[in-house]
C-alpha cells in the first residue's frame, strides 16, 4: 500500500501537539501548502516572527478582522517577503540588544510562494540571503500562481496546462523546465539549504529545525501539493508529494555548507514519472513521447545530484 | 544649544537623524542623496550610535525592510530619490495603511525619462496620494531641524503615520552652509526612544497587514484619511514645542512680506530663499509683492493656505512638476481647488519652471511677477522653456 | 482611536471602530470562523481498527483531527473540510469518508 513506510509509525507522537495555525483558515480542501506550514510552524514553536508575501498563505489565513497565525505575523507586499524579514531580523537584533524587547532570542522567518520566491520576489531573496541575515525563508512551492487563478511561474514544470500555459494545440502546455532555486540558494553561499514536503513531515520538521539552529541565513524549498491547480483528488494530497519524491520529480535532500546529502533512500531504480503525472490534469494532455522527454529530464537532473551528493565537499 | 559649524546639507541630515536614538536604517544609493547614505554609514560603522544598518539591494526593499522593521517596533529610517522614490512607490502606500511611522529624507530630483540627476519636484508627487506626512525644507537648518521633528511627529500616538522630508537634490543636499546642531542630551529629551503601539513579538502574538474585504476596505481609506489630515495638528504642536526648546520658530505655511502684498508668489522647497531676494528687490522698486512658502505639502494645509493669500489679487504659483496631460502643476490644481468655493478669491497663474535642475535665478522670480501682471489667465505656463 | 482588544469585537465596524492599520489582536481569531460547512463528506473512525499511530493527525491540513483521552483520533467537524486525506492515509483502515446527510 502506502505511506507509512516513510517515517516511522509512531513518530507523530513525538510531534508538538500545539497548533500555530488556527483551524478556520480559507485553504481549499486538501491543500498541501497549509499542511507544510501547520508542521514548519509546529517545528519553530512561539519565539518566532512570521514575514509572509502575498499569495494563496497569506489569502487564506489573514483577512481582517480575524487570523489564523497565533505567532507574530506580518505581511506587506507579493515581492519582499525576504525584505520584510531583513528589517524584522535587523529591529529584533537592534531592540533585544538595546533593551527595548525581552531579552531571548526570538527567529524570523520569511514564506512566500512560488511567484513570490522564483519569479517577483527573487531580487528580494537574493539580497537578504546574500547580506546574511539570520532568517529562514520557505518557498512553499505550489508551481503556479494558484491564488490568482492557475497562472504559470518559473517554477512550473515543463509541460503542466495552467491558465498561462493552456495545453493547446500549438504549444502543449508550460514550455520551460523548472527553475532550480535551491541551487541559486547554494549558489549564494546560504549555509542550509534543503528541499521538503509535507509527505515527509518528520523529515521537513527535522529540516525546519536545522535551519532554525542556523545563526544564519537558511532556504527550505518545500514541495506543496496543490489539488485544486493540479487537477487531482484532494484525498491524494500527499500520495502525490510522496510519488514526486520516489519518481525523483522532487528529490528531497540539504545542503550543509555546501555538502550535499540525499535525505531520502536511495532507490535502486527511481519510480517511472508515469505513475505521478497521470494523477494529475494538469498533464492529461502528454503523449507517450512527452512523458518519455520528461522520464529522461528527470533521470539526468537526478544523476547530477547524486553526482553532487558524492562529490562536493563542504566550504 | 550647540555650536554653528559650516556643513554639506546632506551630511549634516544623516548626523541629524543620528542624533535621533534610530534603531535601523536601510539605504540603497542614488544620486544626490548618496552623500547621507554614505555618511549614514560612517556614522553606523564607526558605532557612533547603536543601529542596524542596511545595505539592501533597492529602494524598493529598503522600504519594505523599514516595513518589517518598524513593525517590529523599531525606529527606522531610509533615504532616496527620484527614480528611487518611484521604486518605493508601491509600498508607500502599504506603509502609511499600516500605520508604521517610517521617517525618510527624500533629495528631490527629476524623474527619467529621459534621465536627469538634477532638482525639480518630479519624484515626489507621484507619491502625494500615499497617506505620507509630506514636509518641505527651504535650507539646511531646516533640514536638520524637520529631520529630528519627523520621528517625533510621525510617532505620535494620534498620528502613526510615515514622513517624507523633502530636501532639494544638489540645490541644497550639496550646499555648504553654516549650521546649528542641538544636543544629543536635548534631542533625547524632545525625542525620546519609540514607544510602538504595537509590534511583532511573540510575547504578543498579532497580525499585521491584514487584507480587507469590500465590507471593509472604505472604511480603512477613511480611517486613514482622517488621520493624515488629523496631523497637521501634531505636525503644529511640535513645531511649537521645538521653538520653545530651540528657538526656531516654524509654520507648516510660511508667509513673507505678504500682509499688504497684492501680488504672492507660492513656493516649496529651496527656491524659496531666491524668490525672497527677489520680493525683497521689487518691495524696494515699491512693488507690492510677497511670498507664501509651503512647509507642509501633506496634510494640505487648507485653512493656513487661504488665510494667507486672502486679500491678495494675484497669486502665482510655483510648480517644478506638472500633472502630465491634467490641470497643470500639482500644487497649483489643489490650490485653486481649495480656492473654489471663496467668494473673494485671487486670480491665479500657475507657472511650471525649474524643471531637470534649469536654474532660477532673482532675476527669473522677478520675471514671474511680471508675467503675471501682463498675461491673461492660462491654465498654466511653462516658464523658460526655449519656443 | 481603537484600544487594543483582544476579546470579540462587533462588526462591521465603522471607520473609527477599526484596528489601526488593519491589524488583528487576537491571535488564531480565524477559528470563529467554521470550515466545517465547506464539507460534502466527513470521516468516520472504526477504533477497532485502529492502531492508534496518529498519522491522521499528522496529515490533515486543517489541523482539526485530535487525539481523544483514550488515545484514540476524532476530528472536530466544525473545521473538517472533508478532504479525505485522514481516510486515505490510514494506513489499517480505520477511517471512512461518510456522505453528509441532506
Ligand atoms: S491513522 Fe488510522 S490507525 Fe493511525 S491513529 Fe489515525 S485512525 Fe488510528
Ligand atoms: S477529511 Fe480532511 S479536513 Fe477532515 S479531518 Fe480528515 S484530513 Fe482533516
Amino acid at each position: 500500500m502506502n505511506q507509512v513506510q516513510n517515517f516511522e509509525i509512531f513518530a507523530p507522537k513525538l510531534v508538538d501537539r500545539k497548533e500555530y495555525f488556527s483551524a478556520g483558515h480559507r485553504a481549499c480542501q486538501g491543500c498541501g501548502e497549509v499542511l507544510a506550514l501547520r508542521h514548519i510552524l509546529k517545528a519553530l514553536g512561539d519565539d518566532v516572527v512570521v514575514a509572509n508575501a502575498t499569495g494563496c498563505m497569506e489569502i487564506i489565513s489573514s483577512g481582517y478582522p480575524q487570523s489564523a497565525w497565533e505567532v507574530p505575523y506580518v505581511h506587506v507586499a507579493f515581492e519582499n517577503a525576504a525584505a520584510v524579514g531583513s528589517g524584522v531580523e535587523a529591529a529584533l537584533k537592534a531592540l533585544r540588544r538595546k533593551g527595548r524587547i525581552a531579552d531571548r532570542y526570538v527567529k524570523t522567518i520569511a514564506v512566500a510562494g512560488d511567484g513570490g520566491t522564483c519569479d517577483i520576489g527573487l531580487q528580494a531573496l537574493s539580497g537578504a540571503m546574500e547580506r546574511g541575515h539570520d532568517m529562514i525563508f520557505f518557498c512553499l512551492d505550489n508551481e503556479a500562481y494558484m491564488n490568482t487563478g492557475i497562472q504559470r511561474s518559473s517554477a512550473t514544470p515543463f509541460m503542466a496546462a495552467t491558465t498561462t500555459s493552456p495545453a493547446g494545440e500549438a504549444i502543449p502546455g508550460q514550455r520551460t523546465w523548472k527553475k532550480n532555486v535551491p541551487e541559486i540558494m547554494v549558489a549564494h553561499k546560504v549555509p542550509y539549504v534543503a528541499t521538503a514536503c509535507p509527505s515527509y513531515p518528520i523529515d521537513l520538521i527535522n529540516k525546519v529545525k536545522k535551519a532554525a539552529a542556523v545563526r544564519g541565513p537558511a532556504y527550505i524549498h518545500v514541495f506543496s501539493m496543490c489539488p485544486t491547480g493540479w487537477r487531482c483528488a484532494s484525498e491524494i494530497t500527499i500520495k502525490m508529494g510522496r510519488l514526486a519524491v520516489e519518481t525523483g520529480v522532487f528529490p528531497l535532500y540539504e545542503v550543509e555548507n555546501g555538502k550535499y546529502r540525499l535525505t531520502m533512500e536511495v532507490p535502486e531504480k527511481l519510480r517511472p514519472v508515469e505513475d505521478y503525472l497521470k494523477l494529475q490534469g494538469r498533464f492529461r494532455h502528454l503523449t507517450p513521447a512527452d512523458i518519455e522527454k520528461i522520464q529522461k529530464q528527470v533521470h539526468r537532473e537526478w544523476e547530477i545530484l547524486l553526482n553532487k551528493v558524492e562529490c562536493l565537499q563542504p566550504w | 544649544m550647540g555650536k554653528r559649524v559650516g556643513m554639506e546639507v546632506a551630511i549634516a541630515a544623516a548626523e541629524a537623524v543620528a542624533l535621533c536614538n534610530i534603531d535601523v536604517a536601510a539605504v540603497y544609493p542614488i544620486t544626490p542623496q548618496s552623500h547621507i547614505a554614505e555618511h549614514m554609514a560612517d556614522i553606523i560603522h564607526d558605532g557612533r550610535i547603536d543601529a542596524e544598518f542596511i545595505t539592501v539591494e533597492s529602494e524598493h526593499s529598503a522600504i519594505s525592510a523599514l516595513a518589517g522593521a518598524s513593525a517590529a517596533g523599531a525606529r527606522a529610517y531610509t533615504a532616496t530619490s527620484s527614480q528611487g522614490l518611484m521604486l518605493m512607490h508601491e509600498i508607500l502606500p502599504i506603509v502609511s495603511a499600516m500605520r508604521l511611522p517610517v521617517c525618510m529624507a527624500n533629495a528631490n530630483r527629476a524623474v527619467s525619462g529621459p534621465l536627469n540627476i538634477w532638482n525639480d519636484h518630479t519624484d515626489i508627487m507621484p507619491q502625494r496620494d500615499s497617506g505620507w506626512i509630506c514636509l518641505f525644507t527651504e535650507n539646511g537648518q531646516e533640514a536638520i531641524d524637520l529631520s529630528i521633528m519627523s520621528f517625533k511627529i510621525a510617532e505620535d500616538p494620534e498620528v502613526m503615520l510615515p514622513c517624507v522630508v523633502n530636501i532639494d537634490g544638489f540645490q541644497l543636499t550639496h550646499m555648504i552652509e553654516p549650521l546649528e546642531f542641538p544636543s544629543q542630551a536635548e534631542v533625547a529629551k524632545f525625542l525620546p526612544p519609540r514607544k510602538p503601539f504595537a509590534q511583532l513579538h511573540p510575547d504578543n502574538p498579532i497580525s499585521m497587514g491584514c487584507f480587507a474585504m469590500p465590507d471593509t476596505y472604505a472604511e480603512t481609506v477613511k480611517a486613514k484619511e482622517e488621520a493624515l489630515r488629523g496631523s497637521k495638528k501634531v505636525v503644529t504642536r511640535v513645531f511649537a514645542e521645538w521653538a520653545k526648546r530651540f528657538g526656531r520658530k516654524y509654520n507648516v505655511v510660511e508667509t513673507y512680506r505678504a500682509k499688504d502684498a497684492d501680488t504672492l508668489m507660492l513656493t516649496m522647497g529651496s527656491m524659496g530663499e531666491t524668490a525672497a531676494t527677489a520680493v525683497d528687490e521689487m518691495r524696494k522698486a515699491g512693488r507690492k509683492v510677497g511670498l507664501v512658502k509651503l512647509r507642509l505639502w501633506r496634510p494640505f494645509p487648507v485653512e493656513e493656505i487661504k488665510a494667507a493669500v486672502a486679500g491678495c489679487k494675484t497669486l502665482i504659483v510655483m510648480d517644478r512638476a506638472i500633472s502630465t496631460g491634467g490641470a497643470g502643476g500639482p500644487v497649483a490644481t489643489d490650490v485653486k481647488s481649495i480656492l473654489y468655493g471663496e467668494k473673494k478669491r485671487p486670480r491665479i497663474l500657475n507657472v511650471i519652471a525649474g524643471l531637470g535642475g534649469r536654474d532660477l535665478t532673482v532675476g527669473d522670480f522677478v520675471n514671474m511677477f511680471d508675467l503675471a501682471k501682463k498675461k491673461k489667465d492660462e491654465p498654466f505656463e511653462f516658464y523658460g522653456v526655449r519656443e | 482611536m481603537a484600544k487594543k482588544k483582544t476579546e470579540q469585537k462587533k462588526w462591521p465596524e465603522k471607520w473609527h471602530e477599526l484596528n489601526p492599520g488593519c491589524m488583528v489582536f487576537a491571535a488564531g481569531n480565524a477559528a470563529n470562523y467554521k470550515t466545517g460547512s465547506w464539507k460534502s463528506q466527513h470521516p468516520v473512525w472504526d477504533n477497532s481498527k485502529c492502531i492508534k499511530c496518529g498519522i491522521c493527525y499528522i496529515f490533515c491540513p486543517e489541523g482539526c483531527i485530535q487525539e481523544t483521552q483514550d488515545g484514540f483520533y476524532e476530528a472536530n467537524l466544525d473545521y473538517c473540510k472533508g478532504c479525505g486525506i485522514c481516510a486515505h492515509e490510514c494506513w489499517p483502515g480505520a477511517i471512512v469518508m461518510r456522505e453528509e446527510e441532506e
